[in-house]
């Protein structure tokens, strides 16, 4: 069985690369992707500490936080969508103000 | 056995959100992350978390991911724009991302790496760990008043979504 340091040291890589991605990427949807590779990271390490600690919690939480995972796709892609009626772009670079 | 499929689900889960992040089209990001998604269900299988598992095939995997799926087809944007000048440019940018992110990398893996196994008291019967049954009880005793909250929530997402997206009614009514 691989140990805890394993689990938490992949689930440090994911979290990385989901971040890299928001830095990196001009895509708006890519963008959110990365998002949901970072809460993933972060859903892996709840299950491998409450595996670790012998309790059911951590999977609890990562019942909760998938559902606000689907909360945030929908918003998250409704205003894409809005973003997109406005400007016909997916580049953040062109939502750099307020209101217009 | 373990450590030889915790080693090919952490590659396969590695790479495929490598690729994601890689991709300039959104559409090939979307199914990379499905990949992505299910070696870490195979992941919380081999961590005695086999609800969790099925929950991240079937609503990640299986509902977000549509969601995903339809936006990019119906914006239809296969490729992702180059930088605007006259902002920061785009080399300078990206190098400045790239040594962030090693940065982040380091420090967490830094942390993480320092956890020990003894601080956490080890190991009840996994069998109660594997239990839906044992799940079920939790979620609606200790958890009962976050599991109605999140209804409000998903409610409010819903109606949210619909408002947000829907066409322009207020230049319509001017």
């Amino acid at each position: 069985m691989p140990s805890l340091n394993h689990f938490l040291v992949l689930s440090a890589v994911l979290f990385t690369i989901g971040t890299a991605g928001v830095f990196l990427r001009r895509n708006l949807i890519t963008i959110l992707l990365s998002v949901e590779i970072m809460l993933n990271a972060v859903n892996l390490t709840f299950i491998a500490v409450g595996r670790f600690l012998g309790t059911v919690d951590g999977q609890i939480i990562v019942f909760f936080v998938i559902t606000v995972a689907a909360a945030e796709a929908a918003v998250g892609l409704a205003i894409v969508i809005a973003l997109f009626r406005h400007r016909d772009t997916l580049s953040p670079d062109a939502f750099m103000s307020l209101k217009w | 056995m373990d450590g030889i499929l915790f080693y090919t689900f952490g590659a396969i889960a590695v790479l495929a959100s490598l690729l994601v992040v890689g991709q300039r089209n959104p559409m090939y990001s979307v199914l990379l992350l499905i990949v992505s998604f299910g070696a870490l269900a195979g992941l919380y299988v081999l961590l005695d978390a086999p609800f969790a598992a099925v929950t991240q095939i079937i609503i990640y995997a299986g509902a977000i991911m549509v969601v995903f799926l339809f936006v990019v087809m119906l914006l239809n944007v296969p490729r992702e724009e180059p930088a605007p000048p006259g902002l920061l440019a785009a080399a300078r940018g990206r190098t400045i991302g790239t040594i962030l992110a090693i940065v982040l990398a380091v420090e967490l893996v830094w942390a993480l790496s320092r956890v020990r196994e003894e601080w956490f008291r080890p190991g009840e019967a996994a069998e109660r760990l594997t239990s839906v049954r044992e799940i079920g009880v939790a979620l609606f005793t200790k958890y009962a008043f976050a599991f109605e909250v999140t209804s409000i929530l998903i409610l409010v997402a819903m109606v949210g979504a619909v408002v947000l997206a829907r066409k322009e009614a207020a230049d319509e009514r001017r």
